[in-house]
């Protein structure tokens, strides 16, 4: 923790990963509100994974076929919003086959990724940081684009508050009102994506869903509105990350992991110490 | 005499994966009255509001709500669902929750307006849940969550009301009341419920619609035994319980 606080005035990449950590923590906090109230936890996991087929794909493209500018970041996002149309449409068209299809995307993007990390020359570094997340690798040219997309998405996410709510809720209802719940739940589908690959540069495809759900499962068990929820939620994440990132600096220890045994952790002391406390006022 | 057509049924079929659900409907209902919906369980009911809410398509013939299709007519009614499946936890407030009625009336995005909080607050005082406004929703017992979804229906400022089933969680007293209610609303815009305790609602209601695959309309001054049992399929002995003075 010391070595964190006396390094970070003099290394730009620490500064980096903890803006990082900050940015990326206000579209967690948002759209993770509405992914767990909405419960669609499985198609953002399902998404994050086939996030690994975009990056990879990308990679290749970059150091097989020399397209310099395709960055593995636009891959990402690519393959984030391709997967997350699939699942919104075929959600909405055939509900009973959803689970399936969820499932065998997830798979078949993490394929396509692994074989085209596969055939890249190089070391195989890529997919270890693809996967466990790499926040003290972040340049500064990643934070200028981390940094658009966090507008883009908590604009989004904040302008059409009240549409998002009513669709959570109660879908039926906000079809009647005029809502096109068609649209705004392929909108939020988007959102979950890119907030997804926000967050897989701080803490890794495979550990993105916690990152996402445990905050807004902290804050959902302490506040009676959404909103309430998403602020707390974003300060949960902000706190979350930035520990990690303290925490660990110093023992070595990987980032994206710890802050996800912070989160973990809360999160179990904060449910389990209501569930005692409403027992304890029964009695 | 009697006014602008607010629902036409002409000779509606529907089925529901080839079952036949309603079969050759035909009714009228017109401006400012008061009807209710009755029938025996899975006898239709739902499924009628549902047609006139364009939720649900008709295998033939044709609905038209105010001379539109009933999917163009949404904006104008107000609609209490039976249930609404939602996580307890949910985080929403009763205010939140009837605010819902006020989407498609004013702002395509940003906060609502203070006008529309305005008629939300006023639509829980109409149906004492006022003092509950703060309140989360999922802590609210059975009935005063109905009450709180009839602010919601209200708060949209509806010219025709659908309620499904608005007094299944509620005491006589508070069925009472709520009649009451709706009883003045159809002076100004029609009033459709849907409840299965006829002999309660035939108090206040001018006109029965009586649903079990077919459907028939009644005045209620000519509520017969004979009628109760072609509806309900076995003889049913009627109470009469007057509750208004």
């Amino acid at each position: 923790m010391y070595a964190f606080l006396s390094d970070l005035p003099r290394y730009p990449f620490l500064q980096y990963a903890l803006l990082t950590g900050i940015l990326a923590s206000v579209a967690c906090g948002i759209i993770g509100s509405y992914v767990v109230t909405k419960r669609i936890t499985y198609i953002a996991g399902s998404i994050a994974h086939t996030v690994l087929g975009g990056l990879g794909a990308a990679r290749y493209c970059q150091v097989v076929c020399r397209w310099e500018w395709f960055h593995p970041f636009y891959g990402a996002i690519l393959a984030a919003l391709i997967s997350a149309l699939i699942i919104g449409f075929v959600s909405m068209r055939a509900k009973q086959r959803e689970d399936t299809v969820i499932g065998s995307l997830w798979a078949i993007g993490m394929a396509t990724g692994i074989i085209f990390i596969y055939r890249t020359p190089g070391y195989n570094e890529d997919l270890m940081s693809y996967l466990f997340g790499s926040i003290l690798m972040v340049s500064p040219q990643d934070l200028w684009m981390i940094a658009c997309l966090d507008v883009l998405v908590v604009a989004a996410g904040v302008l059409f508050y009240n549409r998002f709510l009513a669709l959570c809720f109660d879908e039926e209802f906000a079809r009647l009102r005029g809502v096109n719940v068609e649209i705004f739940y392929l909108l939020l589908l988007c959102l979950t994506a890119l907030t997804v690959v926000l967050l897989v540069s701080v803490v890794g495809i495979v550990m993105v869903i916690a990152l996402l759900t445990l905050p807004a499962a902290v804050a959902g068990e302490l506040t009676k509105k959404l909103w309430h929820m998403m602020v707390l939620s974003t300060v949960l994440t902000v706190l979350f990350t930035t520990a990690g990132l303290a925490v660990s600096y110093g023992p070595d220890l990987p980032a994206g992991a710890t802050t996800i045994i912070i989160a973990g952790a809360v999160y179990l002391f904060v449910a389990g110490g209501l569930r005692i406390h409403r027992l304890r006022r029964k009695h | 005499m009697e006014g602008e057509v607010v629902v036409g049924f002409r000779n509606v079929d529907f089925s529901y994966n080839s079952i036949p659900v309603l079969e050759d409907v035909n009714f009228t209902i017109y401006d400012r009255s008061f009807i209710s919906i009755v029938g025996p369980n899975a006898g239709g009911k739902t499924t009628l509001l549902k047609l006139m809410l364009g939720l649900l398509e008709p295998s033939r013939g044709t609905i038209e709500i105010f001379a539109l299709p009933p999917d163009r007519a949404r904006a104008l009614i107000g609609y209490m669902p039976q249930h609404v499946q939602f996580d307890p936890h949910f985080p929403v407030t009763v205010l939140d929750v009837v605010l819902m009625g006020r989407l498609g009336n004013g702002t395509r995005f940003g906060p609502y307006r203070k006008r529309d909080r305005a008629i939300c607050l006023e639509a829980l005082k109409r149906l004492e849940m006022y003092d509950a406004w703060k309140r989360p929703f999922g802590a609210l017992s059975g009935g005063q969550r109905q009450r709180v979804l009839i602010a919601r229906a209200l708060a949209t400022e509806p010219r025709l009301l659908l309620l499904d089933e608005p007094t299944s969680n509620v005491d006589v007293a508070v069925e009472t009341e709520l009649f009451e209610l709706l009883n003045t609303l159809s002076k100004t815009i029609t009033v459709i419920v849907v409840s299965h305790d006829l002999g309660f609602v035939s108090q206040y209601v001018q006109r029965v619609v009586c649903v079990n695959r077919r459907v028939a309309v009644h005045p209620t001054a000519a509520i017969t035994g004979e009628m109760i049992s072609d509806l309900y399929g076995a003889t049913v002995r009627m109470v009469q319980h007057d509750h208004r003075e």
